[in-house]
Parts: C-alpha cells; sequence; structure tokens
C-alpha cells in the first residue's frame, strides 16, 4: 500500500484579483520506504506540494491521502496531532530551537507531541543521536555547534517520533558540497535502518542523483519520473 | 509541566536585559504597592486606634435621637435609671463584649475664680472607663493617671488657656435640664493631652460629681460607650447588638435605644474611606504598570519567534501546548516580580521601622510611624500581579497558538 497517493491535485493561491496556479493536477503514489526527490527550477511547485503532504497546507482541489489519510479533511488540531504521529520534518534552515540543547531538541516532539514516558525519550533520543554521530555534543547549543551538525540533529529530530514519512525541503540548500553529501547519506542511512519515506526536494544535481526516485516538476506540473540506478540505496 | 517551564524560562533568558528590565518594573510597582500600604495601613491603624481607644470607644449606645443633636449635649435625652439597666442587662449577656462605659456628658462654664470659659466635661466611672477606652490615661501629660471624686482632668489648651496647673482649685458651673444652675469646687488632678477628633478636647471628672452638678435626683445617662473583644468584627457585632437592642420599646413601642459604630460618630472615618480609596489607586496603577510591561514583552516575544512558532506548530505541537508555554513566559514574568518585589517591599518596611521615622497627627505629636504589612495583603497583591501577568499573556499567547504554521515558517 502506498504511503502517498495524489490524485488530480490543485492548489490555487489568490493574489489580489490574480489566481496563480502553483500544482496544476498532479498524480503520483510514493511506495513506504522509498528515499524520493522532487526537483524542478524556483517556482516549480516543490515547497507548495511537501507543504501539501505535510498536512501544512490543504490542496484547492484533488485528493491527497498521507498514511491512509484523507489529510485534505483533517481541521487544525488534528492536522496537528497527525504530523506529530506520522510526519517528520526537516527544514532548510535547521529549525533548532536556540533554548535547547542538541538532546532536548531531539527530544522535543516526544515530550511535547507525544508525551512519551521519561524513560523511553531517554532510550530514543540516545538511540538516535548515537545513529547520527551526535552523542558527544548532546549537550551543546545549537549556536554551538556547525551547520552540517544541525541539520544532524534536524534529521534525528524528525525520525524520533518514529514517523512513516519525513519530509525534507531543500534540507541542503545552506550546507557546502560535502556537508551536503554527508547529510544525504546520513537520510539514506536512516532510511535503511528504519524504514521510513523520505521525500526531499533539491535543485542540486549532484543531491538529485542520490534519490532512488525522481520526480520533475515544472510550472506545476509532474514532467518526468525516473528511478535512478543505484540511487537511493 | 515541569519542561514547558524549563523552555518558557529558558526563552526568558534570551533577553536578559529585557526580562531584566520588565521584572524590574512589575517588582518596583509592587514594592510601592507595598510600602503604601503598609505605611498608610500604619497610619490608618493608629488613626483609628487613638479615636476608638482614647476617647470614643469602639461603639457607643446612647437614648434614641441623641446623636441627631449631640452637639449641643443634650441633657433632656439622656438615659433614664431603667433604661440603663435594660441596656446593661443586654451588654451583661454579650460575649464579645469586653467592656463598656456609662458617661454623662454636659457642657459648663470653667472658672479659675479669675476668669471664665466654656468647657465641655464627661462624667466617668474610671475603673469602667479605662477599661473601655484604655489609652485615655496615657493622654494625661501631668499629675495623676487615674480620677476621683471631686477631681478633674483639664484639657491641656484650656490648662494653658487659663493658666491653671495640677493641684489648683477650679469651679465648675453648669446648667441642668430644668434649668437650674450649679457649681461646684474640683482639685485639678491631671491635664489632658488633646486628642484629635470629637471629644479630644473635652474634660473628665467622676460620674458621681457629674450627677451632682447637674443636681440628677437619679442618675442619668448620656451614652454607653462599648469596647469589643475583636475589632473586626465590629459590624457583626453592632448589627446584632441593633438587632437586640431594637426589641427593647418604649410605651409607644418605638425603640429605646440607637447604636453607633466609632465610623458613625467621627469625621476621621472619611479620612480612612480615602486612605482606602487611595490604596485602591495604587493597585489600579500596579495592575496598568504589570498589564503594559508584560504584554508589551509578550508581544515582541511572539513577533520575533514567528518562525519557532511555525516550526513547533510545523512537528505538531498541539495550539494549547503552545499557548501553555507563552502564558508560562508571561507568568514567570509576573510571578519573579512578585517574589522580588515582596522580598525588596519587606526590607524597604523593615527598613522605615529601624529608621525610627516620627510624624504629627493633629495635637499629637511625635507619633512613631510603625510600618507593617498584612500577610493577606501580600498574597492579594502577589495573586493580582500574577492573575494580571496571565491576563496581560494571554492575546500574545493566543495569537501564537493560532498562527498558521506555513505563513510562520515562511516569515523573515
Amino acid at each position: 500500500m502506498s504511503v502517498i497517493v495524489a490524485t488530480n491535485l490543485w492548489k490555487n493561491y489568490q493574489t489580489g484579483d490574480v489566481v496563480i496556479q502553483a500544482l496544476k493536477g498532479l498524480s503520483f503514489e510514493i511506495e513506504p520506504a522509498s528515499f524520493v526527490s522532487f526537483v524542478g527550477p524556483s517556482g516549480s511547485g516543490k515547497t507548495t506540494l511537501l507543504n501539501l503532504i505535510g498536512c501544512l497546507d490543504k490542496p484547492t482541489e484533488g485528493r491527497l491521502e498521507v498514511a491512509g489519510i484523507d489529510v485534505s479533511a483533517l481541521d487544525r488540531r488534528n492536522g496537528a496531532a497527525f504530523r506529530g504521529d506520522k510526519i517528520g520534518f526537516i527544514f532548510q534552515d535547521f529549525n533548532l530551537l536556540p533554548v535547547l540543547t542538541v538532546y532536548e531538541n531531539i527530544e522535543y516532539p516526544l515530550l511535547m507531541v507525544q508525551d512519551v514516558p521519561a524513560p523511553e525519550r531517554s532510550k530514543r533520543v540516545l538511540a538516535l543521536l548515537e545513529a547520527v554521530g551526535m552523542i558527544e555534543q548532546m549537550r551543546k547549543f545549537p549556536d554551538q555547534i556547525s551547520g552540517g551538525q544541525k541539520q544532524r540533529v534536524a534529521v534525528a529530530r524528525a525520525l524520533v517520533t518514529s514517523p512513516e514519512l519525513v519530509l525534507a525541503d531543500e534540507p541542503t540548500a545552506n550546507l557546502d558540497h560535502a556537508t551536503a553529501y554527508q547529510v544525504i547519506e546520513l537520510m539514506k542511512k536512516m532510511r535503511d535502518t528504519f524504514k521510513t519515506t523520505f521525500i526531499f526536494s533539491t535543485h542540486d544535481p549532484k543531491i538529485v542523483s542520490e534519490a532512488e526516485t525522481i520526480h520533475t516538476l515544472e510550472d506545476g506540473m509532474l514532467t518526468g519520473t525516473k528511478t535512478v540506478a543505484g540511487g537511493g540505496k | 509541566m515541569s519542561k514547558l517551564l524549563k523552555i518558557a524560562v529558558r526563552n526568558l533568558l534570551r533577553y536578559k536585559r529585557r526580562t531584566l528590565l520588565t521584572t524590574s518594573l512589575v517588582m518596583l510597582g509592587v514594592v510601592f504597592v507595598l510600602v503604601f500600604v503598609s505605611l498608610s495601613g500604619s497610619f490608618k491603624a493608629m488613626m483609628v486606634a487613638q479615636i476608638t481607644d482614647s476617647m470614643i470607644g469602639h461603639l457607643q449606645l446612647h437614648r434614641k435621637g441623641y446623636v441627631a443633636s449631640i452637639d449641643t449635649l443634650p441633657q433632656n435625652l439622656n438615659m433614664k435609671s431603667g433604661a440603663v439597666k435594660r441596656l446593661e442587662k443586654v451588654l451583661g449577656e454579650q460575649p464579645e463584649i469586653e467592656a463598656y462605659s456609662p458617661r454623662i456628658k454636659f457642657g459648663g462654664m470653667f472658672s479659675n475664680f479669675a476668669e471664665t470659659t466654656n468647657i465641655r466635661l464627661n462624667g466617668i466611672d474610671p475603673e469602667m472607663e479605662f477599661e473601655t477606652v484604655p489609652l485615655l490615661s496615657g493622654r494625661v501629660l501631668e499629675g495623676k493617671d487615674t480620677i476621683g471624686r471631686g477631681e478633674i482632668w483639664v484639657p491641656e489648651l484650656l490648662a494653658k488657656g487659663m493658666k491653671v496647673k495640677v493641684g489648683d482649685t477650679v469651679v465648675i458651673i453648669a446648667t441642668n435640664q430644668n434649668g437650674s444652675v450649679n457649681g461646684k469646687q474640683f482639685l485639678v488632678a491631671g491635664v489632658l493631652g488633646s486628642a484629635t477628633g470629637p471629644g479630644g478636647r473635652d474634660g473628665y471628672i467622676h460620674i458621681e460629681d457629674a450627677a451632682e452638678v447637674l443636681r440628677m435626683e437619679e442618675p442619668e445617662i448620656s451614652e454607653v460607650a462599648v469596647r469589643i473583644r475583636e475589632f473586626d468584627r465590629l459590624g457583626v457585632v453592632s448589627g446584632r447588638l441593633a438587632a437586640l437592642l431594637d426589641k427593647e420599646v418604649n410605651q409607644m413601642g418605638k425603640p429605646i435605644f440607637e447604636v453607633h459604630t466609632w465610623e458613625k460618630l467621627s469625621p476621621f472615618y472619611n479620612i480612612a474611606r480615602m486612605i482606602d480609596l487611595l490604596t485602591l489607586f495604587m493597585k489600579i496603577m500596579l495592575i496598568a504598570i504589570v498589564l503594559v510591561a508584560i504584554m508589551n514583552v509578550m508581544i515582541m516575544a511572539v513577533y520575533e519567534r514567528i518562525r519557532e512558532i511555525g516550526t513547533i506548530a510545523a512537528i505538531g505541537t498541539r495550539p494549547g501546548r503552545i499557548l501553555s508555554l507563552f502564558l508560562l513566559e508571561g507568568l514567570s514574568l509576573g510571578v519573579g516580580g512578585a517574589i522580588l518585589g515582596n522580598l525588596v517591599g519587606a526590607a524597604v518596611i523593615f527598613g522605615l521601622n529601624l529608621s525610627e521615622i516620627t510624624y504629627d497627627f493633629g495635637q499629637q505629636k511625635d507619633l512613631l510611624l510603625q510600618a507593617s504589612i498584612n500577610p493577606a495583603d501580600v498574597l492579594v497583591l502577589s495573586a493580582i500581579v500574577i492573575v494580571i501577568s496571565a491576563v496581560a499573556s494571554l492575546q500574545p499567547a493566543f495569537k501564537a497558538s493560532r498562527m498558521e504554521p506555513i505563513k510562520a515558517l515562511k516569515h523573515v
């Protein structure tokens, strides 16, 4: 069963009297535990699509099922609960909470979103710190670590709730190439370990080639899908 | 909740200077109100104590209609012995009444054999009077602190004006209700310091001497001053007493007695009310300070952290949690300000008491300022600050909780 099923997905934005069609009738499916990239030029609709999949926005038309749920029907509160349970987010600017340590940033979704008991929280956070290689920096605050390390922490935070899906919008845009490659490698490793579906957007061709499925967006339309031999795994 | 509080406190500590300034502002507000309440409260308590414990008593009982004409000290409205007995029976049955003192009040002429002037006099039973108004004997500036038959306490200003001193002989002349004039010699036993308020410049003689001067065939009482055990229960006791005395009626079925608390008898009650009003205004100002200071900080905090709010909302933090987080930040500012304000306020009050500041109240000089604060006032003040902190944080916190994550994440 597909983790995402999009059927004739439209998204319009209205600015004054002008209607902008950001997505134009997209239909696709994404299988569980896949490593998928959406590529395309700026304004092609990558971020809009990821926002819809992440229940941060609602489609104007069409149906979007994520983890078996029609997310366009979710209200504000249920949308938040759904995101907390099923989806992990990795942001371009890392978006770690500056007042929390590395450990606490990873712990945050378990504590504040899922209300996981303390012993279980500790076990899961330490396992992920180990997995992303940040165990020695666990007591540091975000302003005391590098950009690459911040994104490692963000990956761990996205995975700590054991989501079915991790969405990463331009996760390597603020990193140098070597660090970006390490982050993508880490994401792949996490996919292999936790069997979580990773969907990311990028415009970096070298990074794109690391995905096993590449969807190309142009002007709000899906113009191509290809499977990369040797990509992903 | 403890983790949420920890995050809230850390967020406050991100902007140390701003947090310090806001907490200081709240603290200063609390300190000002505490010091004002302690000073005004002690002044009011002193004023009330002076009025009730050295002159009026906590409440007074009169024959119906006496108080309406009290300035003329009408002898025709005195209580006859039968009425006094009925009154004393009721008073004796009230466990909350500590003491009472019957008085004969009248106006007369005071002569030192060379000059004559007018005087208001209280005829008292010394033992009963001292139990009812225990500060009275403390007003004796010179001479004996008690009074016997044939003796008079002369008010200070009169003694000065008439050049009378302790041991001198004076004459009191008075007209009774039948128009009969009588005089009697008295030995000046003491000079009485003036007190601010009605009766503060009266002279005192023994009640039997008063009856003799007024040629009363049987004792008639102008008023009965009453002292109750717990001053805070004055309203309750006076109400109960009034209800009981309302049952004492004359042949026409009308009540014989009337009950008045000190508040109805002294114009200084209005000053006490004014002090309460000023205290209320101070509290309103404190509320305004806390409201503006904390709301301002919380609005800034929400505005500066829009992307953070977007992040925590995106990863699934429920709106209620986000609301709680910002509410706790505002509450922490209020609690911090209240705690510091209470500590600094207590230190200032302690310092004021250590410095032994004196002041004058009417004719009374060098009264010691004894600032004190009721724990209930501290609790009420702290509760006001904390509740207002929460109210001030509510709008920004609600705004944060209702933010669309997608818009918040795009905020630059």
